[in-house]
């Protein structure tokens, strides 16, 4: 730190190392460097860590969901619909898709990517999905669905109306998208779909707690309700 | 401006708290728990549409009816079927684990062709063209030789059209070799034929029976149809009835009967004449029966009064006369009693006096053909192919003699004998030119397993369909690697002490994940490339096609019930059926007086030098057949059976503390066939004198999770042969065991 010397003649003890806090060389500069410290820690916890942390990625096809919405009958169930055993079917699968689009019904460009790239190779699309959850997570569609009469939107948000597929920001760390967390890095949300962890399912399972009360320690659903 | 350490302090410190209030800890901790889950080797269960298929199982004799439950194009779960006439929903440990073989490394991806010496592992992978082509070429080099006869081909059945397709080429090549490996199937056959002047099987009608007398048989540990016998067994003394188990050993079966024996191994087949003395002298036996349907009773009675009272035989046979005589009366008071043989799982066949005397308890019992009783079942008759007329040169072959007759024996019998086989092979008596060898491997399988792999070495060209790396095909010139069971379609007849004529249908699940084909495939594509007359004997494109003209109209049925009925084969109930030139049930006559007047099959060795007997056992969870055993079957195995790679024997205190052997020391086991290196674990439930050791373990193939553990039981023990019938009846070996 500063040179011994002069102290050492003044015949202080020991501490060599002790300064005073009022030393006026340092002093203002403590506080600078403090409030650069946290500046700048802010402005990376804030802006560039979130930069970061997502990578961008591209649907394999930019889907146009309210073309087809137009085309079925059914709604979202036309696509994604349960199967006779009570399971959700998901993302169509390539069957699916060619009941329709076994060839060329139009002009768009993505359509021919998907039949020449998919349907005559006879090749899964590989979907990204945005609302996928880690692997600890059980989620029936059935419960929420038939059960407690959910509409799709509710959770999902109102994809039909989307002509295109919005951009897979996917976490670099967990590989899933930004859409579980939210899109807002402190997790505020203004729409029920704008975020899909534990605490935004807690939300609508606490308003009905006589129905979420398997935990005999919290009233509330126990841990291995959705966590299997 | 002068930058001081404690400007850097505030520069962390700001940072931190700066840190702190964005959500970048919060967040990355949220994360970084996430990432954790999606570490590689935390299993995850595939998302996606259920499917559900039926199929039989073929990784041993019981053929259970299985049901296997797909995502998509990926099989995952294995069970019984609910709707199986003989295991609803039941399945065993090896069935279950059949995901682990379909899925497993030690799969042959591919035709392998071996470079270097056998044994050494070393295999180029070749095209399946060039694989038929050699081995065409190797028979047609026999025939021009004038050798055909020098072709062999091993298979674990000898019904359904696998095998018979391999017997098939045989024949056309000009050899009459075909062997199917050992089982108690062979002992069963000499009894029918003896007792009731019939071919083919005996079922067990245990699900009618309300006491079962079972000598040696595993009930409750893999015996015939393991879901089925269990369910029956379980069933039988849930509804007040009785188990009797004849047993040197404490297994399971044991520990779940109502009455125990552990008589001397070996003995069996005086226990079973004792009890008859016993059941004849107080008049417990069956009258009607006996006199209406039976020969030879005054020749019986006589034999078994002379020689085989309780008092008489005790010591013998190790046990109190008074146990005899209990046993006896519990099986005359049963309504429906049932007696069983078959050691173990039945693998071997086992001594034919034994199996008669087995027998003569349920005739005296008036069991025959009737309900709760041995069911006589015909042969499975229903692949009829065109004739085959073979040319000259098969033709000579035929004639020459099969390399298992050798011998003199009190009752020849048209049986397997493989042990004879290689016995003559390894000591360079009859020349063996080729080997085809199919769903079994004798390496490891065979008593006196060393001298098995021994003979291989004097076998110039063996070719191997097995679909895993297993000992036998480390001893093979060429692998052709067969579809796993849940990759084919295959007819598969069953028999294991069925009392129905089944054919179940095996049918794939996947699609086949690796470079194999059919066996059956390869058998006709061999033929065909071979030309000429052998050809000409293989009417079909291929297998498929072979099967479904074969079965005819039963196709439809076995595609849409997973199996087919076999009508017209079953019998009447009632005694009626008898086959034998007085139409009655022979009890004595003069061949079955001289079998029961042979000595019985002992093993070799100087008893001064070996003073243990050793036996081996079977369980549920190991498997002994073709398959060896998965790893999920290994990890249930007790400490006291296996313990990292060593292998355990079983030994009762009282001789342990003569030997002085303590619980857990390493211990070496010397029989005259071999030695191995071992540990005790002492349990008071086996007689005193006896090693126990389980079969299945001390693979030196497969892969990692089976390799090296345990040891080979068949390595210790040698093929006896019986002098009755000359199948193998060996059921262990004299031993000894000092400290290691």
């Amino acid at each position: 730190m500063s040179s011994n010397e002069k102290h050492q003649t003044d015949g202080r003890t020991g501490d060599a190392h002790a300064s005073s806090p009022s030393d006026p060389r340092s002093g203002p500069y403590i506080l600078l460097f403090f409030i650069l410290g946290l500046a700048l820690s802010m402005v990376v916890g804030w802006s560039i860590f979130p930069k970061l942390l997502y990578s961008q990625k591209s649907q394999p096809i930019d889907f146009n969901h309210k073309l087809h919405l137009e085309q079925v009958d059914n709604g979202c169930q036309s696509c994604h619909f349960f199967r006779e055993d009570g399971s959700f079917s998901g993302s169509p699968r390539l069957a699916q898709c060619t009941d329709c689009h076994a060839e060329l019904l139009g002009e768009s460009e993505n359509e021919k990517v998907f039949v020449e790239q998919y349907v005559a190779t006879d090749r899964e699309v590989p979907w990204l999905v945005y609302s996928r959850q880690p692997d600890c997570v059980f989620f029936s569609h059935s419960a929420h669905v038939f059960g407690a009469k959910m509409d799709c939107e509710t959770c999902h948000g109102p994809i039909g109306n989307s002509e295109s597929l919005k951009p897979y920001e996917e976490n670099r760390i967990t590989g899933l998208s930004r859409d579980i967390w939210g899109r807002n890095i402190s997790g505020f949300k203004q729409n029920t779909w704008d975020r899909m962890k534990m605490d935004d399912c807690a939300e609508c399972h606490a308003q009905h707690d006589t129905l979420h009360d398997s935990s005999v320690q919290t009233g509330r659903d126990a841990c291995f309700v959705c966590h299997k | 401006m002068k930058l001081s350490r404690r400007c850097f302090l505030a520069f962390s410190i700001g940072g931190a708290a700066g840190t702190a209030l964005s959500p970048l800890p919060w967040k990355l901790t949220d994360d970084l728990s996430i990432w954790s889950q999606n570490w590689p080797w935390t299993p995850v269960p595939p998302d996606g549409e259920y499917v559900y298929m039926d199929t039989t199982c073929t990784l041993c004799p019981g053929h259970c009816g299985i049901r296997v439950r797909k995502v998509d194009e990926r099989a995952v779960k294995i069970e019984g079927q609910e709707s199986s006439g003989m295991n609803p929903g039941g399945i065993c440990l090896l069935g279950l684990s059949g995901l682990q073989l379909l899925y497993g490394p030690t799969r042959i991806q591919a035709p392998l062709k071996r470079v270097g010496e056998r044994g050494e592992n070393r295999w180029q992978t070749i095209s399946w063209k060039e694989a038929i082509e050699e081995v065409a070429g190797r028979l047609n080099e026999l025939r021009s030789k004038g050798q055909p006869q020098a072709a062999a081909a091993l298979a674990s059945e000898d019904t359904g059209t696998v095998p018979q397709l391999m017997k098939r080429l045989l024949t056309a090549v000009g050899s009459p070799n075909f062997y199917r490996m050992p089982s108690m199937e062979d002992s069963q056959a000499a009894v029918l034929d003896l007792t009731q002047g019939d071919e083919g099987f005996i079922g067990l009608d245990v699900e009618r029976a309300d006491f079962v007398l079972s000598f040696g048989s595993a009930l409750l540990e893999g015996y015939g149809a393991s879901p089925r016998m269990m369910q029956a067994v379980n069933r039988l003394r849930a509804s007040g009835g009785k188990l009797a188990q004849i047993d040197s050993r404490l297994s399971n079966t044991a520990a779940k009967s109502d009455i125990w024996l552990a008589p001397k191994p070996g003995t069996e087949a005086d226990v079973a004449l004792s009890i008859a003395h016993v059941l004849i002298a107080r008049n417990r036996y069956d009258h009607a029966f006996i006199a209406q349907w039976a020969e030879g009773f005054e020749a019986f009675a006589a034999m078994v009064a002379e020689k085989y009272a309780p008092e008489k035989i005790a010591d013998q046979i190790g046990l109190a006369a008074e146990q005899i005589i209990n046993t006896a009366n519990a099986f005359a008071d049963a309504e429906h009693p049932l007696a069983v043989c078959g050691k173990g799982k039945g693998q071997l066949p086992g001594s034919l006096k034994e199996a008669l005397a087995v027998n003569a308890l349920n005739a005296l019992a008036g069991n025959i053909n009737r309900p709760g009783g041995p069911q006589a079942m015909t042969g499975y008759e229903y692949i009829q192919w065109p004739g085959l007329l073979p040319d000259a040169v098969a033709d000579a072959g035929l004639q020459t003699p099969r390399l298992d007759q050798a011998g003199d024996v009190v009752y020849p019998n048209p049986g397997y004998k493989v042990h004879r086989m290689i016995e003559a092979v390894g000591a360079g008596s009859v020349e063996l030119q080729a080997l085809l060898v199919a769903e079994s491997n004798p390496c490891f399988s065979l008593p006196g397993a060393d001298k098995v792999q021994a003979a291989f070495s004097k076998i110039p060209f063996v070719v191997s369909f097995s679909s895993f790396m297993d000992e036998t095909a480390m001893q093979s010139d060429l692998i052709l690697p067969n579809h796993i069971y849940l990759e084919r379609y295959e007819d598969v007849p069953v028999k294991a002490g069925t009392t129905g004529h089944r054919v179940g249908l095996c049918r794939p699940v996947v699609a086949p994940l690796h470079n194999t084909q059919h066996v059956g495939d390869s058998i006709i594509q061999i033929a065909h490339a071979m030309k000429g007359p052998v050809a000409a004997a293989f009417p079909w494109t291929d297998y498929a096609a072979c099967l479904k003209e074969t079965l005819s109209d039963a196709w439809e049925t076995m595609l849409e019930k997973g199996h087919w009925e076999v009508p017209e084969t079953t019998y009447a109930a009632g005694s009626e059926g008898f086959k034998t030139a007085s139409g009655k049930f022979v009890l004595m006559n003069e061949t079955i007086g001289a079998i029961y007047l042979a000595d019985a099959p002992l093993p070799a060795g100087d008893e001064s030098q070996y003073p243990l007997q050793l036996v081996a056992y079977d369980t549920i969870r190991l498997s002994s057949h073709y398959v060896g055993s998965s790893p999920f079957m290994l990890k249930t195995l007790a400490d006291t059976t296996l313990k990292g790679q060593a292998g355990f024997v079983e030994l009762n205190p009282e001789t342990a503390a003569q030997l002085n052997l303590k619980e857990g020391v390493s211990a070496t086991i010397t029989t005259p066939a071999g030695s191995a290196d071992v540990r005790v674990h002492l349990d008071e439930g086996i007689r005193p004198g006896i090693v126990a050791m389980a079969r299945g373990l001390g693979h030196t193939a497969y892969d990692g999770f089976l390799a090296g553990k345990g040891v080979n039981v068949n390595r210790l023990i040698a093929p006896v042969e019986d002098p009755a019938s000359g199948l193998d009846a060996a059921w262990g070996s004299w031993a000894k065991l000092e400290r290691g």
